[in-house]
């Protein structure tokens, strides 16, 4: 119970004034479970974060952390079953969505809420071109002729820098290389100028040349639009340039939460620790790569205690006893771990 | 022939995917080190099936119609071949349970007799489609090339001919007027027939198999270690590639079963003294609204035959099936 | 796209050739008596017989006959029956009876299997479902003579819903039921088809892109699930009108329809030989045709097949 009470404390984020959150986008202690066949999967065990406008938000973790999971239940289209919302709210202009008709959750897609995914490929009609993909939007949610709707479509190509926008607008999606394909799924969700971006794993199927033309297109768009933007990612080197603020996730929880400075200087969390000793570095040529021992957790049990603690360097006895809550340890800043402080005041 | 989808009808495509998000995944804790006995493809098939009621109810009339096509006189002891004309049409009755047929003949009997021709014929004819398909296909998809290509087309043109029009054609030529065949020529030409005509789509399904595993690292291996051409296909390609052959095959028993009481029935397939349902349907059609009995007898064993090994081989194909795991 | 169609076309050929030279060498030149049977249970009179070696080089090599007889074909000429009728008159009057019950039968095959095969694809498990697997098993396990006995025994003789014979005029409503034995396997391999389509196309990335969208479900499930999921099911149905035409022997005998698989059924029992040959030449054209239409079909609905 206390769990509960300490997140919302966090949630009122870097001001710490208590004041109700009028937050653009908000997420507080969401609950998830996969049931299957061979039994119930806790998969989100109390998740909370936020993003306000124009500001980026980047959700770190391994496979089977929750980050995605948690960006569809915002979305609402999780597959239910075998997911279920068990606990939490997701307010969107404080309004709580898990408790809106499905009509208004459809309307906020796409006009309030946008995604992106990994894989712009099969994420996108293959037997439509992608001028009727982005044009649909215009044609079916704001009533536009085809004309214009066309028009408005090649507008959107145009902006996310296609070249010879008007040609391409009749192609399909095969036909376009990696990079431009992950464009036009940008330029479709963006559409009807949402509020908020969520992009899931945008750059991981791709080079990593267009990966950084991607994340800058990103960010000149969140600019320009004043667009909060959710970056839900396992690449550290892609959060880095982009993200203000970031929220590491292990086992279907925040483990830490910081601003990005703070973050990559003095990580309070032993998994973060970790995740950033284990990237490789140009000064450590010719040493061993460092990783985390061990596996993530089976989410149909999960040990008691903290869910990091068979991989911890730093285990100690209470930790296998007593979950961690996640506290604020400083100005914006939030670890669940025993030993946070003594993290991230060490030299 | 037609070739049938590859959808099966027997059950539903799951409704989840485990490996998506949010997958449970196995750890190295000592909670979960509970790991099962790695048991493969077989394994997992002969589990599944066996919970199956399906498959026991289909696998239990298949192995009745066998018994019955092979001892028929553990069923009745009635003649099947002759009978008295005062007989003629009278109803089922406690002396016969089917009844008797226009010639006086007891229907019992007859529908116990005819289990034999008709399952004898069916089988016969896939082994046939099998060994001819099943050659072929290996040969097309392991030699590739020219070879592959020419015997494609060569299916083709066999694809091409209506099959009943093919039957109809093959069975009045080798029958022809003169219809002094002998019992056995008469079913060996229905057999034949079936399996001319059967053949291109074990081909097709055969070399599709091969083709898929052609490339197999295994296979690779096997060659690099200096095995042969025939040792590669009997030890390696074969028992890969069965599987959806011997599925294919228990459904075609049940098309064949009722291809050939087609065939009985146009008049073209199998012909008197043999007895089959084929046959006794034919011969009922004239009657069905004085003695609907003619009809129904035969034709519900025939149904419940067809079924059988229909059902016996959906069941079987679903368990093999790993993508429905 | 023109590279493929001409592929295509070139691949027709010799399959046409071969199978149309099969035919003809079945009913002609097997060994034995060529007239063996061929005028009925009587011996062929003379004059039949030389007029016939003379017209068709029966003293010829076998490829020799072929030829002449498609070259004849090409020109029009079918042949003759033996009381002299033309074959081409036959077949002009018999097909487009088949034809008609070919299209009422893919017509309800279309309608039921689709929306069979569509319902329980969007909702699994249910009743609907079970009813539908079962019911599919029935219609593809039956021969079609059963299914057409059991049918016009049902509605022509016990309910009297219809008459259990076609009338000459063939009016439409009078094709139903054979319309459904004719189709009656293809309906339940349509029906699953689209349930496998459709259910597996529901968890497919794009119909998740479509919601993320905000597109209401009507539109996701009637626009981009459908014109996804039913591109096996059209390419299906385009095959299944070639076979039908060809397998309606059955059903036109069972409900006295005079179509081309009664005519040749009749001449195959009179042993009229050319007569079936045409025939069959003819729906083998029509069987390659429309294969290479629903290629043509496929490349139409499917972009990603364009543009090899």
């Amino acid at each position: 119970m206390s769990d509960i009470l300490v997140s919302e404390q966090s949630a009122t984020g870097a001001d710490g004034s208590g004041r109700p959150s009028g937050r653009l986008l908000e997420v507080e202690d969401l609950r998830v479970e996969f049931r299957t066949r061979d039994g119930v999967a806790k998969v989100i065990n109390g998740v909370t974060y936020h993003v306000d406008a124009g500001e980026t938000l980047a959700v770190l973790g391994e496979s089977g952390s929750g980050k995605s999971v948690t960006a569809q239940t915002i979305m609402g289209i999780l597959d239910t079953p075998p997911g279920f919302v068990t606990g939490g709210q997701v307010r969107f202009h404080g309004k709580d969505m898990l408790k809106m008709s499905a009509e208004e959750r459809r309307r906020i897609r796409g006009e309030g809420i946008a995604m992106i995914f990994q894989d712009a490929l099969s994420a996108l009609n293959p037997v439509f071109t992608v001028g009727f993909q982005i044009a649909e939007q215009f044609r079916v949610r704001r009533g536009m002729s085809r004309a214009d709707a066309k028009k408005r479509a090649i507008e959107m190509l145009d902006q996310v820098k296609i070249p010879n926008a008007k040609g391409r607008y009749s192609n399909y999606p095969h036909q376009f290389s990696g990079g431009m394909r992950q464009r036009a799924m940008i330029a479709m969700s963006l559409a009807l100028d949402p509020e908020v971006l969520i992009a899931d794993e945008p750059t991981t199927a791709l080079d990593v040349t267009v990966q950084a033309q991607i994340m800058d297109l990103l960010a000149e768009l969140q600019r320009e639009r004043r667009m909060g933007l959710i970056l839900i990612t396992h690449d550290l080197g892609v959060v880095a340039d982009v993200a203000d603020r970031i929220a590491v996730m292990y086992a279907g929880r925040i483990v830490e939460e910081a601003n990005v400075y703070d973050l990559y200087a003095k990580p309070a969390h032993p998994y973060t620790l970790g995740l950033l000793d284990s990237i490789p570095r140009m000064d450590e040529k010719g040493q061993q790569l460092r990783t985390i021992k061990g596996l993530p957790p089976n989410l149909m049990n999960i040990p008691p205690g903290c869910p990091f603690n068979p991989r911890c360097p730093m285990a100690q006895p209470v930790c296998r006893e007593k979950l961690p809550p996640l506290l604020q340890i400083g100005s914006g800043r939030a670890s669940a771990c025993h030993f946070a402080e003594e993290l991230v005041n060490r030299d | 022939m037609s070739d049938p989808s590859t959808a099966s009808i027997v059950s539903t495509p799951p409704s989840t995917n485990p490996n998506e998000v949010g997958a449970p995944t196995d750890a190295g804790l000592p909670g979960n080190a509970r790991k099962e006995k790695p048991r493969g493809l077989l394994g997992d098939a002969w589990r599944d099936l066996r919970r199956k009621p399906l498959f026991w109810i289909s696998a239990f009339f298949i192995l009745i119609f066998v018994v019955m096509a092979a001892f028929p006189s553990l069923f009745t002891s009635g003649d099947a071949v002759n009978g008295t004309l005062a007989n003629s049409r009278v109803g089922p009755s406690g002396d016969a349970w089917f009844g008797y047929d226009v010639q006086g003949r007891d229907v019992f009997a007859r529908t116990i007799y005819g289990a034999r021709a008709s399952i004898v014929v069916a089988l016969l004819s896939v082994m046939g489609t099998l060994l001819i398909g099943g050659t072929l296909g290996i040969i097309a998809g392991y030699r590739g090339g020219w070879v592959d290509a020419l015997l494609s087309r060569f299916a083709d043109i066999f694809f091409g001919l209506p099959f009943v029009l093919g039957a109809i054609v093959i069975l009045t030529t080798f029958n022809g007027a003169d219809s002094s065949n002998s019992e056995w020529q008469i079913m060996a030409l229905v057999i034949m027939s079936l399996s001319v005509l059967g053949w291109p789509v074990v081909m097709r399904l055969m070399r599709s198999s091969v083709l898929a595993t052609k490339e197999a690292d295994y296979i690779v291996a096997a060659r690099a270690l200096g095995a042969g051409t025939g040792r590669i296909i009997l030890k390696h390609l074969l028992p890969n590639c069965l599987a959806p052959l011997l599925v294919y095959g228990t459904i075609l028993v049940g098309s064949f079963i009722g291809a050939e009481a087609t065939l009985s029935f146009l008049g073209i397939g199998l012909k008197t003294p043999v007895v089959s349902w084929g046959i006794m349907i034919s011969e009922a059609q004239n009657y069905i609204r004085v003695s609907p009995y003619l009809l129904f007898f035969p034709a519900a064993f025939l149904v419940t035959a067809v079924l059988s090994f229909v059902m016996l081989g959906e069941t079987v194909r679903e368990a093999l099936d790993p993508k429905l795991r | 796209m023109g590279r493929y169609l001409l592929r295509r076309l070139l691949q027709l050929v010799p399959v046409f050739i071969g199978t149309t030279f099969l035919i003809y060498w079945l009913v002609w030149s097997v060994p034995g008596d060529p007239f063996a049977g061929k005028c009925g249970d009587r011996r062929c009179p003379d004059v039949y017989i030389n007029m016939m070696t003379e017209k068709y080089q029966l003293d010829q090599p076998i490829w020799v006959q072929y030829a002449t007889y498609m070259k004849n074909l090409f020109q029009g000429d079918f042949g003759t029956t033996f009381n002299n009728r033309e074959v081409s008159d036959i077949i002009a009057t018999a097909y487009p009876n088949t034809l008609k019950l070919a299209v009422v039968a893919l017509s309800i095959e279309a309608i039921i299997g689709l929306t069979a095969g569509v319902l329980t694809g969007l909702r699994r498990n249910g009743f609907l479902d079970n009813l539908v697997l079962v019911s599919s098993l029935f219609l593809i396990a039956l021969p079609v003579f059963v299914v057409g006995f059991v049918l016009q025994w049902l509605f022509g003789v016990t309910w009297q819903i219809v008459t259990p014979t076609v009338s000459s005029e063939m009016r439409f409503t009078e094709l139903i039921i054979p319309g459904f034995v004719l189709g009656s396997a293809s309906t339940a391999y349509v029906a699953r088809v689209a349930r496998t389509s459709i259910a597996e196309n529901r968890r497919a990335d794009y119909v998740r892109t479509a919601i993320a969208k905000g597109l209401p479900m009507r539109r996701v499930v009637g626009v981009h699930l459908l014109r996804n999921s039913l591109i096996p099911v059209v390419t299906l149905l385009g095959t299944d009108l070639g076979a039908l035409m060809g397998g309606a022997i059955i059903t036109e005998g069972i409900f006295g329809i005079n179509g081309i698989g009664r005519e040749a059924l009749r001449a195959i029992v009179t042993k009229q030989s050319s007569t079936v040959v045409s025939i069959v030449v003819v729906l083998v054209l029509v069987y390659l045709f429309m294969n290479l239409l629903v290629d043509l079909l496929y490349a139409a609905l499917d972009p990603r097949i364009r543009y090899e």
